[in-house]
């Protein structure tokens, strides 16, 4: 850490407006825990699978066997990444869709 | 018909068995029958936070296996009246006793207790299945650290598969001049995260371990805030609605007040 960071860290923390290792010790267990979530309960992104693939099959015809849905982690953020080829469009899409 | 409670944690040492025992003997204090169940086979540790290791004749798997009385294994605690402790075995492995097994022996201690505690191993393998077969209610300990929220955590899930009802939550170790200057996390970063029901936040304090050391539970004689903390869950135990800690009141004010010797005696947590 530069000494200026030093100094602001220092002054945010008097002043009360940086957060200490406290709000950092919560963001990292939000992150860690969507995973461990996801992963002890592998039913729940497969419920969410199939939901996905009712939702879409009203809109469009989709290669079942080809879709990933899969929750991507970064240092910052926790995504749920989904990849869907799609066959064609139906035509009844033209009517519903919005 | 007595209530039986696991006190669980994933991760060792955050304080289950400081809590067994503290919580333990406030509800006999308050006049309730008590048994705390060393689930721990082969690690027993029960004994010396309580002081009765000197007392031992049999223990947990003895009485499992039809070796001794269950009657004969209870160690009766001389200090406080109606509270016992079936001490774990020392030298077995954790396989020694199924989940029937304590299912059987739970069955058999409701009919004599108010309460029965069980104090869990650590992890989340057989001694832990065992601790949690029998149980009707369920206790997290954890402390404000990632690694044992993360296991708490892991341990609430395991907990609902199991059909534990409802598990509550113990914070422990707290240390109010870490949470004053945002180097710890705070109640509310853990209950928003864990999402289950406090039961109950007890602050870290060295008089736990004098008393470990003394093998007297701080709750005997303490009047210090650790002992208040127990206490307090005791009573939320028992169904009172007993306000939560501030952690405000050991600030700088608070000090500088002890300093001039007005010291203000803390709002109950």
């Amino acid at each position: 850490m530069t000494g200026v960071n030093a100094v602001w860290d220092f002054l945010g923390r008097v002043f009360g407006r940086e957060s200490g290792s406290g709000k950092r010790a919560k963001e990292r267990l939000r992150l860690v825990l969507v995973h461990d979530r996801s992963s002890v309960a592998p039913d729940v992104l497969e419920n969410l699978k199939e939901d996905l693939i009712a939702v879409i099959s009203r809109y469009l015809e989709i290669d079942r066997d080809g879709l990933e849905v899969d929750l991507r982690r970064s240092d910052e953020s926790v995504a749920l990444v989904a990849n869907i080829p799609v066959r064609q469009v139906l035509r009844t899409a033209e009517r519903t869709g919005r | 018909m007595g209530r039986v409670i696991v006190i669980t944690s994933g991760k060792g040492g955050v304080g289950k068995t400081t809590t067994t025992a503290n919580v333990g003997t406030a509800l006999a204090l308050m006049g309730r029958r008590v048994c705390l169940v060393d689930a721990d086979i082969g690690l027993r540790n029960l004994d010396v936070v309580m002081g009765l290791e000197n007392r031992i004749v049999y223990d947990l798997v003895e009485v499992v296996e039809g070796h001794a009385r269950l009657r004969n294994a209870l160690v009766k605690d001389k200090r406080v009246e109606n509270l016992a402790l079936l001490p774990a075995a020392q030298t077995r492995e954790k396989d020694a006793v199924t989940p029937e097994q304590m299912r059987a022996l739970c069955d058999e201690l409701r009919q004599e207790f108010d309460y029965v505690l069980i104090d869990s191993p650590a992890g989340i393998e057989h001694g832990f299945r065992n601790a949690v077969a029998g149980a009707d209610e369920a206790i997290v300990v954890t402390s404000p650290e990632v690694a044992a929220v993360r296991d708490a955590d892991r341990i609430i899930g395991i907990l609902e598969a199991h059909d534990v009802s409802e598990p509550r939550l113990v914070i422990n170790r707290v240390r109010p001049d870490m949470v004053r200057r945002g180097d710890m996390m705070d109640i509310d970063d853990i209950n928003e995260i864990l999402a289950i029901r406090l039961l109950g936040v007890v602050p870290d304090d060295e008089q736990i371990i004098v008393a470990t050391n003394r093998g007297e539970p701080v709750v005997l004689n303490g009047r210090n805030r650790a002992a208040q903390a127990y206490r307090n869950i005791a009573r939320r135990i028992e169904g009172e609605e007993v306000p939560f800690l501030s952690l405000e009141d050991n600030g700088f004010f608070g000090r500088l007040r002890s300093l001039v010797g007005m010291k203000r005696r803390g709002p109950d947590r």
